[in-house]
């Protein structure tokens, strides 16, 4: 089960977001985009599922399994989202239906790919969320987002992602919405189920002392271009470009802190 | 070129808008010295006329000729839609000013005393004004100016008192300059976007407003040209000859279309964002 | 969601007293002379002294304002001195034509509004789209009496199908008769209305597939359309909620008009007789109750709309 990402363009209202990019990410490995904001990252993310906001061309080849992405209908990419490919978003406080429960919320990510019944899915739903350690799960389904920490939305956000135990994990700054304080936490919850279900990873983010936790390869963009493709050690300690140098400088702070880097 | 004419005009719909405005407003000019014919004249023995030559739209009962009706009645028009716009204006800016750039406890009175008026539909208000001092068209004007005005002061207090507390005007004001010359470099332009896409929906009621007031008898006095009177005289025949309508019916409509289609050109030409802020989108009243 | 509901109705109770204070000023205070008014050029001196006299304007301002509302508050909206006839009376029979024909137009505009309004944000880009687009410009621009001289010359004229005035004498006991009067005056105003609506639906579902949780939705697994149906609109049809007081508002005063086209004997015929024959006395309990009714559906707008939303049900 692999992505392959072949020469990906992306056009909205005729300017080129993406402008060629090219990476794979083979069965289990932990791949990291990174580059700075408007380099296009998150927009590769979307073209892989099909979910460009309106006025958004995609061209180029995305391969998963073999089969072209790009140009397939929607109905069967829909059939690939939650099931085979997951993803979490950056902002929990939007991500969520404000007027729904979250766990009605969760159960729709189950009943959508197994039609199971509201009861069954319900427990589904419970499972979930105490997989995602959220405190007192059977209470907690029956709130609503706004009644939620961030941290516990995004919680939800993984919860909905991994219902169906996807193959591949797209994960989009996950963290960089969050207080400081618990975005350790919800990186190593990310980082546990992934490993739990040997998924392979692509993590987007603009820190590198993220990646450097997270990843094993790291594809550098900037203004929708490959500028630098190596393995993360490579970029860390050997940057051949100015781009990655800047990104390193950016992120030197928390590297060397005994906690964090790789 | 300006170039907020400039971006109007490439937008399809503004353009549209701009025309049709353009070409009313010239033909109102127009119809001071010359019409095909004088539209008060009535030729009794051609009454009911087809549209044919010479008559272009026909005649109405009394063998006046529907096209120099038409051209006649944009005067009313442009003189109903400006006073309302202008009525508007005044009544809004007041009420947006006296809601932001004040002292707390005024503040606070005209915010809620606006959420109360907002409740007036302009019938209900030209009908107090008719009842006291009959119809006219000056009822239109300040019954539409009125409750316009008001709907535009609701969607621009809240936009002076933002860019009031920003920190360019602070800066401003901490450089020196005084209040007034605050309001005009500052406030004005940014409130500009707000509030010009309300006005051109104003006008576009005012000419809705004068049909319809019209033709209850509380507009436009019989022996005026408008299309409202136009619209009211020849609806009695309308079993006889019923296409006669769809003249004077037609300039409205495409007028108030393109007064709408204005408005919404320059909100997307001033909006940058492109975000529709919901609060914005006043639903016209049904007036006529 | 108690308190809101009482900071509402205080304001509710507010704009009521604003109104009636402002309806009492414009036609008792700034006229001059009422009784001169009512009575016309042609009455003598004494007949508009003993007029005066009757209607109580040679008492203070204030005891005049608190006879009208007091009177109003226990139902006695004041007899007509051209009729003789109660004003609540003849509002509550009139009442029987305009409230059918108000929620008539109400209901055509919605089945208008909300299938194609949703229809045309969906086929956004597509031709089909853009004509309902188009349309709905067109017919939010064309003035309702127009618009109901062209339906009468359709369906009464031509074709013949439906009456083009008037409604049945004896009211609803001819249910069929009467439903098929108010048909064509309906239509009209539901067309108008709901074009206008139409393009507020429209707005609200276009912003809504931009929100970032139909997004969620979709990249779970459903397809884009369905993950707009199942969570966006939900969320378009609670601002829809919040325009329905206004469309409500526009019913109710397009009705004045519409009626007089069509003459039925509704409120809003009634109204403008009134103020032609400047029988101010009337006129004044009318405007206060249709303003009333203004802000009172504004108010259950309002209240429902709060209610619907779990948000704000937990923030108070």
């Amino acid at each position: 089960m692999s992505l392959e990402v072949l020469d990906l363009v992306v056009e909205i209202d005729g300017r080129r977001v993406v402008d060629g990019v090219s990476f794979d990410v083979p069965d289990g490995a932990r791949l990291g985009l990174i580059g700075e904001s408007g380099s296009g990252k998150s927009v590769t993310a979307l073209a892989v599922l099909g979910l460009l906001p309106d006025g958004a061309v995609a061209r180029g080849s995305i391969r998963w399994n073999g089969a072209e992405l790009i140009g397939m209908p929607d109905r069967e990419l829909a059939r690939l989202r939650g099931d085979d490919i997951g993803i979490v978003f950056q902002e929990p406080r939007t991500a969520l239906n404000p007027i729904r429960t979250v766990g009605r919320q969760i159960a729709e990510s189950v009943r959508i790919h197994t039609g199971a019944g509201r009861r069954e899915a319900r427990l589904r739903a419970i499972e979930e969320a105490t997989r995602v350690h959220l405190p007192d799960p059977e209470t907690i389904i029956d709130k609503y987002p706004h009644q939620l920490s961030g941290g516990q939305r995004q919680r939800v956000a993984i919860a909905m992602a991994l219902a169906c135990r996807p193959r591949l994990l797209i994960a989009d700054e996950p963290t960089t919405a969050l207080d400081v304080t618990i975005q350790a936490e919800i990186l190593n919850l990310l980082l546990s189920l992934v490993d739990e279900h040997g998924m392979s990873l692509m993590f987007i983010t603009h820190d590198l002392a993220v990646l450097a936790q997270v990843a094993t390869y790291g594809v550098v963009l900037d203004s929708g271009r490959v500028i630098e493709a190596a393995p993360v050690q490579a970029l860390l300690t050997a940057p051949a470009s100015p781009i990655t140098q800047g990104l390193l400088r950016d992120a030197t702070a928390t590297l060397w802190r005994p906690e964090g880097g790789a | 070129m300006p170039r907020w004419l400039r971006l109007l005009w490439s937008n399809g719909t503004g353009r549209f808008g701009l025309i049709v405005m353009a070409t009313v407003a010239l033909v109102a000019l127009v119809s001071l010295l010359w019409t095909p014919f004088d539209p008060l004249d009535a030729d009794v023995r051609n009454r009911w006329a087809a549209p044919s030559w010479p008559h272009l739209l026909g005649t109405d009962g009394t063998g006046r000729d529907i096209l120099s009706l038409i051209m006649a009645g944009t005067r009313t028009t442009v003189f109903v839609s400006a006073g309302a716009g202008i009525v508007a204006t005044v009544v809004g800016i007041a009420l947006a000013a006296l809601g932001a750039l004040t002292a707390r406890w005024m503040r606070e009175t005209v915010a809620v005393l606006v959420d109360i008026l907002i409740a007036f539909p302009v019938l209900i208000i030209a009908m107090m004004i008719s009842s006291v001092w009959g119809g006219s068209l000056w009822v239109v004007i300040w019954a539409v100016g009125i409750g316009f005005g008001v709907n535009i002061a609701r969607v621009t207090r809240p936009e002076l008192r933002r860019v009031q507390q920003s920190d360019f005007v602070l800066a401003g004001r901490a450089s020196g300059l005084t209040a007034s010359q605050n309001l005009v470099r500052h406030l004005l332009p940014n409130v500009a976007q707000v509030f010009i896409v309300q006005l051109s929906w104003s006008m576009a009621v005012a000419v809705l407003a004068e049909a319809g007031l019209s033709y209850l008898g509380f507009g436009a006095s019989v022996t005026e040209p408008s299309w409202g009177i136009l619209l009211a005289d020849l609806q009695r025949y309308i079993g006889i000859h019923p296409l006669s309508v769809l003249w004077p019916g037609l300039a409205i409509t495409v007028t108030v279309l393109a007064l709408n289609l204005l408005g919404d050109a320059l909100r997307e030409a001033t909006d940058p964002t492109l975000q529709h802020r919901m609060a914005e989108i006043r639903t016209p009243e049904v007036v006529a | 969601m108690i308190r809101y509901a009482l900071t509402r109705g205080v304001l509710l109770v507010a704009g009521l007293l604003v109104s009636s204070v402002l309806i009492f000023l414009t036609l008792r205070v700034f006229p001059g002379d009422v009784a001169q008014i009512i009575a016309g050029t042609q009455a003598s001196p004494a007949a508009v002294e003993a007029l005066r006299e009757s209607l109580g304007l040679n008492r203070p301002l204030m005891a005049q304002y608190g006879d009208w509302i007091g009177g109003v508050l226990t139902g006695d909206l004041g007899t007509s001195q051209l009729s003789g006839v109660s004003v609540g009376a003849e509002l509550a029979q009139k009442a029987q034509v305009t409230v059918p024909l108000g929620i008539m137009s109400l209901v055509i505009a919605l089945l208008i509004a909300v299938p194609f309004g949703i229809g045309s944000a969906l086929l956004r880009g597509r031709a089909g789209g853009t004509a309902i687009s188009v349309t709905a410009q067109a017919l939010a621009a064309v003035p309702v009496i127009w618009a109901g001289m062209m339906l009468i010359v359709v369906f009464a004229v031509w074709l013949g199908w439906l009456p083009a005035q008037g409604f049945p004498r004896q009211g609803w006991d001819q249910p069929w008769q009467a439903v098929r009067a108010l048909l064509l005056p309906a239509l009209t105003i539901g067309i108008v209305e709901g074009a206008m609506l139409l393009r507020f639906v429209r707005s609200a579902t276009l912003q809504a597939r931009g929100q970032d949780f139909v997004r969620t939705a979709a990249a779970k697994g459903l397809t884009r359309n369905r993950a707009l149906i199942l969570h966006g609109i939900p969320a378009v049809g609670l601002s829809i909620v919040t325009v329905l007081g206004l469309q409500i508002a526009g019913i109710i005063v397009g009705s004045v008009v519409i009626e007089q086209l069509f003459t039925l004997p509704g409120i809003g015929r009634m109204l403008v007789a009134d103020v032609g024959t400047r029988d101010l006395i009337k006129v004044q309990s009318e405007l206060l109750v249709l303003t009333g009714l203004v802000l009172i559906v504004g108010f259950i707008v309002d209240l429902v709309h709060h209610f619907v939303d779990p948000r704000q049900r937990e923030a108070a």
